[in-house]
């Protein structure tokens, strides 16, 4: 076994000291050549013989169970083998880190898109058109609760809070009490979730699009009944997760089942609309934002309340307040949450649980407490940074966001901002806004091996790369630690048979995982600097040589043999004693036209604090990538669900709007303060995955009203909202 | 997809021949394939027209011009005669779908192109269109993409084309060929039946009509042209309403104006009414409220989508103040150059 390290105090910031100079860079991913020529080998790629092919069955009943299935309805169908169902298929898929099988509720139907079953042909079209033709009899139960607005079942929550909340509030002189909405939203990955399966006597081996292998091979192990180490998974690319592949799929359980029951490899590929109908979304909300503050913008009420919804038996509900707990300080504050029940597509972690939705809300409110202040929104935010948790009084670990807003708004041109309504361009108002960002930032327990040979190192763990750039992460902390070029690093990823990481999920993956690479590549530098008759502090390795001791010799003499080294890390003391999350602001201009109110993104800026940057090239995807989010949240992302059934009506990629290119302004710019955490993990830095969300639509939608007047409470801002905000302002 | 034929037309008559009630005529099949993937449509044969000769050019007619069924979105919207002599219809194309898609879809195929209702795309709700008699998921249902005109009780969808609403502004007609081999031109409103107690016939076509080709008259010179899209993203979605404007200046008199409108009727939507109230006054925006007031006068809106009347009038006065020059011309108005 090798033994774990805890994060109990902070570590020397050795990658400020190894020479080789390839942490941190902008180096581009080693896997992309093998990506843009269709090469890198996805889930559902490169069919084993003999594999036939399963399509998944919905339910189209709300609420019931399944009376009978008709596999006689379509087996004189060509192509079509049969139909698989059973105890063994999973309602929806498990939650994040959930380690366990999700509901199998048998043949109980507890929302309108439920698989059911799974049509199994020789080709995916046979297999396709059995299950939109099998014969289903359902026993519907009536007056399912479908609208969380509605629900008889709501759970709430104790406040939780510090302060006496309702005096301070009461007793300031300036106030702002506000109820927003959020629309329901999907992760939208470009690859859908899949699936193959194939058995070797009682081994399963999955290829499965998946975030966290390590948790999802005890979760489909025990979904099928099956001991663990009977399980291999292989997810060596994904196409894009964001959150929605946490956990394991109905794709992969309802493969592997009619593998096992077939004997044959069995592949299944969810079609777009499937994805959308049983894959977990992100909850829609109804919060309530209270600011009370003096006259000089010192803060001394904060309330965040809010309303989420999901599917009964799951055990998830979105973090709505995460952020607003520890952004800003107050004499007092207060958290309360409650949680609808309904019978819809359940919801679960979608990229910035929490802070995605929370975040547009809470400081699209600030904005107005600014407004009703007179004090510019960016000093009303550097007045109200606090020394310490607000909530649990922690020590923060570095925290950059007062030189984030200060830099962004210097960078920006902020100080041009003018008063709602002052500028325009012909028909197009044009205004500026501003917010926040913040995402707490974690280390999850995460292991990993390295090996150096002489003529190079390899790095082993199932951590996945689901377009982040793992790969190209751990290329660079084993060469930075070795002294090698990160060509000379092999990473191989995505498979259950290697070390158990963290997987990727809550931003945490690039720290946590590639922590124990580098104290893997720690442990081998002590073993090189015995070698070489040195301390290892002492050690340098650049360029494939060791110096230390007064000696230099190549890397490659020195390994006379392999050497290998594993290591764990988990989160220790420094998780409690210090408060660690990333930081930054967003800074956006919009135009608003005066008669169609559609709006515009023209430029956003974001500055970021995520303590050491390992890549700044994939960082900054990241970042992007978040901040687009931002604006889809602010502009375009909606699921409608019908009124009656509860079922997903916008289930494409035509009628759900992620933001399009044109949706997203040529000038999207992002820079990163140079900082360390040290409480972080022992390689200082945070996650970014989902950082860049954070604030951005608030940002957005705080440009709207500058530019129009228009304040906007219901998410997203589609242009009837905002034509409605026209009119009643008399424009 | 279920099961059917493949067979490929040589020839107009060999085309014809193959139709009738269990076949469909495929060209760039960027909607067809979708529907039968679906099982929302399912024909027995599907013919394929793409091979036919003489459909994929754009040729000039008198002072006009024909655009042959098969030349494609993008080909239409990048012609240079297009560009320069009816620029509304450029803009239309390229206000729709993506590039890709444009790039497969073809003139006749455009203009019939089914609903983008989503009850119609799920076979497990009810929808008259696609199942006559069946009811109508959607009057109970998701709204905002359904019509505000020309709606009846047993459908209330909305056509998507945009290149659609762009030909009406240009009074352009549909040249069809019947079984006999004769030829038939239909103005769009020709062309198009309103849903009734038949949402599933959605033409005046017979199974066994092709279309040829759409005709252009000739270009109104000195015309002001603009086709503005109102969408819930900027590109790559469907019209929640649009307006295509055609409107000539004569000594800062309106002496013509054509209209139409997309995203609100199970057709290109046109409002004779509003089209007299302008014609013979001079610009103003007081003038261009009250044609718009007009213009939604005898909306019927589903709960989901009243907005659209608010957003219809004024997209319209925004495209009339652009094409009178009450405001700056913005991409997507442009003034028709004089024809060669
Ligand atoms: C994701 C997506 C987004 C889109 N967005 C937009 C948009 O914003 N705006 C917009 O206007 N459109 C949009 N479209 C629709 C697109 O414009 C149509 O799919 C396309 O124009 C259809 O042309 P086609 O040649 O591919 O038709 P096909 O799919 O081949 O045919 C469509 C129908 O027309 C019939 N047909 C075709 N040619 C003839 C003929 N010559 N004679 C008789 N019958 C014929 C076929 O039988 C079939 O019923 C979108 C499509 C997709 C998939
Ligand atoms: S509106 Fe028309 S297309 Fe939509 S469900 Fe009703 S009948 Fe079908």
């Amino acid at each position: 076994m090798t033994e774990t390290f805890r994060m109990d105090k902070a570590q020397a910031r050795l990658l400020d000291e190894t020479g080789q100079g390839v942490i941190g860079t902008p180096m581009d991913r080693p896997d992309g050549p093998q990506k843009v020529s269709g090469r890198a080998r996805y889930a559902a790629d490169g069919t084993p013989e003999g594999t036939a092919h399963g399509v998944l069955v919905r339910a189209t009943i709300t609420k019931g169970k399944v009376a009978a299935i008709h596999a006689d309805s379509i087996s004189d169908l060509p192509g079509v083998i049969g139909v698989v169902s059973g105890p063994e298929f999973i309602r929806n898929p498990a939650q994040g880190m959930a380690n366990a099988a999700p509901v199998q509720p048998g043949t109980r139907v507890d929302y309108h898109g439920q698989p059911i079953a799974l049509v199994v042909g020789e080709s995916f079209e046979a297999a396709r058109d059995g299950a939109l033709r099998l014969k289903v009899d359902f026993e519907a139960e009536a007056g399912a609760d479908v609208d969380p607005d509605t629900a008889s079942e709501v759970e709430t929550g104790d406040p939780s809070a510090v302060g006496d909340w309702d005096s301070a509030f009461d007793g300031a002189a300036f106030k702002v009490d506000r109820e927003f909405t959020t629309a329901a939203q999907v992760a939208a990955a470009m690859e859908p979730h899949a699936a193959i399966a194939e058995w070797q006597g009682d081994k399963l081996l999955l290829r499965s699009s998946l975030q966290m292998l390590r948790f999802n091979k005890n979760e489909i192990a025990d979904s099928l009944g099956i001991p663990a180490e009977n399980v291999q998974i292989l997810a060596p690319f994904v196409g894009g997760g964001f959150g929605s592949k946490l956990g394991i799929g109905p794709d992969a359980v309802a493969a592997a089942q009619a593998a096992r029951e077939l004997g044959r490899p069995v592949r299944v590929v969810m079609p777009r609309q499937a994805v959308f109908d049983s894959i977990l979304r992100r909850t829609e909300t109804t919060q309530r934002v209270r600011f009370a503050a003096d006259a000089d913008g010192k803060l001394r009420a904060v309330g965040h309340d809010d309303r989420v919804s999901n599917l009964w038996e799951e055990g998830f509900a979105e973090p709505t307040s995460s952020c607003s707990q520890f952004l800003y300080g107050a004499d007092a504050l207060r958290f309360q949450q409650s949680l609808a029940r309904n019978h819809r597509t359940p919801t679960g972690s979608v990229r910035a649980p929490g802070e995605a939705v929370g975040m547009l809300t809470f400081e699209a409110a600030l904005d107005e407490l600014a407004e009703q202040l007179d004090i510019d929104p960016v000093e009303l935010r550097l007045k109200n940074l606090p020394d310490t948790h607000p909530m649990t009084g922690q020590a923060f670990s570095s925290r950059g966001l007062a030189e984030c807003l200060r830099r962004g708004a210097e960078e920006f041109g902020w100080s041009a901002r003018g008063k709602p309504g002052a500028r325009r361009e012909g028909d197009w108002f044009i205004g500026v806004g501003m917010a926040s960002a913040g995402r707490p930032n974690m280390l999850i327990q995460a292991s990993a091996r390295v090996r150096l040979e002489a003529g190079g190192a390899t790095v082993e763990t199932d951590m996945t790369d689901i377009g982040t750039g793992t790969y190209a992460i751990f290329a660079q902390i084993a060469g930075e630690m070795l002294g090698l070029s990160a060509d000379r690093v092999t990473v191989r990823l995505g498979d259950t048979d290697l070390p158990g990481a963290s997987g990727s999920g809550g931003s945490f993956g690039a720290s946590s995982s590639g922590s124990a690479v580098f104290l893997a590549a720690r442990k081998i530098r002590a073993k090189l600097a015995e070698a070489m008759g040195c301390d290892a502090d002492e050690l340098t390795l650049q360029d494939g040589i060791a110096r230390g001791g007064n000696r230099e010799m190549a890397i490659s003499d020195l390994v006379q043999s392999e050497i290998v080294e594993e290591a764990q890390i988990e989160a220790g003391k420094t998780a409690e004693s210090h408060f660690s999350a990333g930081y930054g602001a967003h800074f956006v201009e919009v135009a608003v036209h005066a008669w169609t109110g559609e709006v515009r993104v023209r430029r956003m800026l974001g500055i970021m604090d995520i303590g050491r940057v390992l890549n700044e090239k994939t960082a900054r995807s990241q970042a992007v990538g978040g901040m687009v989010w931002g604006l889809g949240a602010a502009l375009t992302e909606e699921i409608s669900h019908d009124p009656r059934t509860g079922h997903i009506v916008t289930r494409d990629l035509a009628n759900y709007h992620v933001a399009s290119h044109a949706d997203v302004p040529a000038q999207m710019e992002v820079s990163f303060l140079d900082n360390r955490d040290d409480e972080a993990n022992p390689m200082q830095s945070r996650g970014v995955g989902e950082l860049g969300i954070s604030g951005a639509g608030a940002a957005v939608f705080n440009a709207i009203h500058n530019a129009c007047g228009v304040r906007l409470y219901d998410f997203p801002a589609t242009p009837d909202k905002v034509i409605a905000g026209l009119e009643a302002l008399g424009l | 997809m279920k099961e059917f034929t493949y067979a490929r037309a040589e020839t107009l008559d060999d085309a014809a021949g193959q139709l009738d009630e269990t076949a469909r005529v495929i060209a760039g099949g960027t909607n067809l394939l979708d529907l039968m993937k679906l099982q929302v449509m399912a024909p027995e044969k599907v013919v394929d027209i793409t091979r036919l000769p003489d459909l994929s050019e754009i040729s000039a007619e008198g002072e006009g011009l024909r655009i042959g069924a098969l030349v494609t979105n993008s080909q239409l919207a990048e012609d240079h005669r297009v560009r320069s002599l009816y620029p509304v219809l450029s803009r239309a194309i390229l206000a729709g779908a993506s590039g890709q898609i444009r790039n497969k879809a073809t003139t006749g195929g455009n203009l019939l192109q089914r609903t983008r209702c989503p009850y119609f795309y799920d076979p497990a709700m009810a929808c008259n269109k696609r199942d006559p008699g069946a009811g109508c998921a959607a009057k109970e249902g998701v709204g905002r993409m359904l019509a505000v005109f020309g709606v009846s009780d047993d459908c209330l969808a909305a056509h998507p084309s945009d290149m659609a609403v762009g030909l009406r502004a240009l009074d352009a007609e549909v040249e069809v060929r019947s079984p006999d081999s004769s030829t038939r031109r239909l103005k769009l409103d020709e062309l198009y039946r309103l849903p009734g107690d038949r949402p599933d016939l959605e033409t005046t076509l017979a199974v066994d009509e092709i279309i040829t080709a759409v005709v252009l008259p000739a270009p109104e010179k000195g015309a002001v042209q603009a086709y503005r899209k109102v969408r819930d993203r900027a590109s790559y979605a469907f019209a929640l309403v649009s307006v295509a404007g055609n409107v000539t200046l004569t000594d800062g008199k309106i002496a013509r104006a054509k209209l139409a409108y997309g995203g609100v009727a199970p057709k290109p939507w046109t409002n004779a009414k509003v089209e007299e109230m302008l014609v013979g006054q001079a610009p103003d925006e007081a003038l261009f409220r009250k044609a718009a007031e007009a213009l939604t006068a005898d909306a019927t809106p589903h709960s989901d989508n009243a907005f659209k009347l608010p957003m219809l009038r004024r997209t319209l006065i925004a495209v009339l103040r652009e094409a009178t020059g009450l405001a700056d011309a913005s991409p997507g108005t442009d003034k028709t150059k004089d024809a060669a």
